[in-house]
């Protein structure tokens, strides 16, 4: 089922959450929604589920405009954060309950087929009878997945999947979902804060600040091509240097940068900390090294430019220099942004 | 290194003598404060032996005081149920201007003397009170009568369920509503099958305490119910007529019955929180959801 939003705008009291935002989602697209928080990312994934009403903008399934269909009509599987599972229910009979409730009637032996079904696919064969507290926070996390997926939704909304668990069972929850993506075809859409989760799992990421989209694209296009200094700085390290821009160049202590379509005045250089090469030869910015850090696979070291700017790099495990060596940093892959 | 000194207590504030010293200060206070009236109300309904003990209960104005009691507490507790079910839901499942305005307001009986609400209702359902005389021509008697008692029961007891729920709603959130939505669920469903079932203890606790007050109550029905023997007196209010009456051995009869009616509420109570504790592991979510038994103290 395709998605579409059509400037839609949404309003807390006085705060407003979201700004005329407009996105096309492909079916069978996953989707992700990547974002600080209070970005809006949320509360966007809450209207297209029904949750929440927008109060301008229109939202459409496919070419029908799903608006104003209450969530419990509107055909969405939405996985909580905190995976709300029933409680007082076990694991089979929170699967069972949207099909028990649905206006599609299906028999009982129907029903507790397609729960078997569900909880082979989730992984989760022979915990049916347990109750939600007696399972860990990875397979409740599955659990809400199957619930979610008994009614057949048209599409699968996820809000922050892996938020409450362990970087381990993250990783691997991660890579399970996408199998079970590729799978089932469904569309999906899930919010994140976490860019390695975003990146890692979708085929398209939607990045957000304050309401707005800044960047949407492949995770390739929005690594290689930050939009912005907020994209930059917001997925991953960034290093920031202040710069002046005349003639579509940048200078920093007579090293220049190409600055295309940048306008004259000061401006701001981006670079990656992977994207440093320390040198004695003269080639590159003069730095002074302040402090050099160990990490298991390598070294991150920090400088200091000549008026004070601080650098920070990573250098292989074998780098041999320490404080106060002075020398200059020869920069990869930089990027100007309008100060 | 815990053993190397055996004078030392276990733990801070451990001490024998603080402790065997509180444990007796307590178990002083219970037994001359709680048990000994009760011990002797029970002694003194059956110093005249059985028999007098039922004559007693079934003098026909006393059997007309218990049936006042048990029909005000069946009219009452139901429609303050379903109040106080519907307070929770709407303080803690809604955003309202008011809402916190509505949370203190229900709290109000608690903290009100029992008399100023029978004073209030007289003022307003009296015959020289808001509506006195437009009742009176229509006929319709409210002050020294059933729905007097009723209303008058309400109001004390308004805050009971609502009280026991607000707490635990509230740290349910609204998470279980919109997912059983969510999955296709109406609201009457998803109100039987997801809300009601994970705060049915609190509820029945709610509803327990709410009864033995309702029939307990004294100060706020003696005022509407003109006390009139054998018509409008409850029993709370009959054993203080006997008691008037120099009848001792009645007083202390009546009162045993209310007594009796405190032991099921307390055995009725034990029992829902075994069987609720019995459940509580299951509905329980570690760090997602709140201990089901936090709710039933």
């Amino acid at each position: 089922m395709k998605i579409r939003l059509d400037t839609v705008v949404k309003t807390f009291d006085t705060f407003r959450a979201v700004h005329g935002v407009s996105l096309d989602i492909e079916s069978g697209e996953l989707v992700a929604l990547l974002g600080p928080s209070g970005s809006g990312k949320t509360t966007i994934l809450r209207m297209v589920a029904g949750l929440e009403f927008p109060d301008g903008g229109a939202i459409y399934f496919g070419d029908e405009n799903a608006t104003d269909i209450e969530v419990r009509h509107r055909g969405v599987g939405f996985v909580f954060q905190h995976y709300a599972l029933f409680p007082h229910m076990t694991v089979g009979e929170n699967i069972a309950f949207g099909m028990k409730v649905s206006k599609t009637k299906r028999s009982g032996s129907e029903i507790s087929e397609r729960v078997a079904h569900l909880l082979r696919l989730v992984q989760l064969e022979g915990l049916e009878d347990r109750f939600p507290a007696q399972i860990s926070g990875g397979q409740r996390q599955r659990v809400a997945l199957a619930r979610a997926l008994a009614v057949d939704p048209k599409v699968l909304l996820l809000d922050e999947p892996f938020g409450a668990l362990d970087a381990n069972v993250r990783r691997d929850l991660r890579r399970w979902l996408r199998k079970i993506h590729d799978e089932l075809g469904i569309t999906t859409l899930f919010v994140t804060h976490d860019q390695a989760e975003a990146l890692d799992l979708a085929d398209r990421v939607v990045i957000l600040d304050k309401g707005r989209i800044v960047q949407t694209g492949t995770p390739e296009e929005v690594c290689r091509a930050p939009a912005s200094a907020f994209v930059m700085n917001f997925l991953g390290d960034a290093n920031r240097l202040k710069v002046t821009v005349s003639d579509e160049k940048a200078q920093i202590h007579n090293v220049t940068f190409e600055a295309p379509d940048i306008a004259d005045g000061p401006a701001e250089l981006y670079f990656r900390p992977a994207d440093v090469t320390w040198r004695e030869d003269g080639h590159g910015i003069q730095a002074t090294i302040a402090r050099v850090i160990d990490r298991p696979d390598s070294r991150r070291v920090l400088a200091l430019t000549v008026d004070g700017q601080s650098i920070e790099f990573d250098a292989a495990p074998e780098f041999p220099f320490r404080a106060e060596t002075r020398g200059f940093v020869d920069i990869r892959r930089p990027r100007v942004y309008p100060a | 290194m815990a053993k190397s000194k055996s004078r030392r207590p276990p733990r801070i504030g451990d001490a024998p003598v603080f402790r065997n010293t509180m444990i007796a200060v307590v178990l002083t206070l219970v037994a001359l404060v709680i048990i000994a009236p009760l011990a002797v109300i029970g002694y003194e309904a059956f110093s005249r032996g059985i028999a007098y003990f039922g004559k007693t209960i079934a003098n026909s104005d006393t059997r007309h005081a218990i049936l006042m009691t048990a029909l005000t507490a069946l009219i009452a507790v139901p429609i303050n149920t379903a109040f106080g079910v519907a307070a929770a839901w709407a303080i803690t499942k809604f955003d309202f201007p008011g809402r916190r305005l509505l949370l203190i307001v229900i709290e109000i009986p608690f903290s009100v003397s029992p008399i100023v609400a029978g004073v209030a209702y007289l003022f307003v359902y009296g015959l020289q009170g808001l509506f006195g005389e437009t009742l009176q021509s229509a006929d319709i008697k409210i002050l020294f009568a059933l729905p007097g008692i009723v209303l008058a029961s309400m109001f004390v007891t308004a805050p009971f369920v609502a009280r026991e729920l607000i707490p635990l709603m509230q740290a349910q959130g609204r998470d279980l509503e919109e997912a059983a939505t969510s999955l296709g669920a109406s609201g009457w469903r998803t109100f039987f099958f997801v809300t009601l079932p994970n705060i049915k203890w609190a509820l029945l606790y709610g509803v327990i305490l709410c009864n033995s007050r309702v029939m307990g109550e004294f100060g706020a029905v003696s005022v509407v119910s003109g006390n009139i023997r054998g018509q409008t007196n409850t029993l709370p209010l009959h054993i203080e007529l006997l008691y008037h009456d120099y009848n001792a051995v009645g007083a202390f009869a009546a009162a045993s019955i209310l007594a009796a009616l405190a032991v099921v509420t307390l055995i009725a109570k034990v029992a829902l929180e075994r069987r609720g504790a019995g459940r509580v592991r299951r509905p329980s979510l570690a760090g997602t959801a709140p201990d089901i038994s936090e709710t039933t103290p």
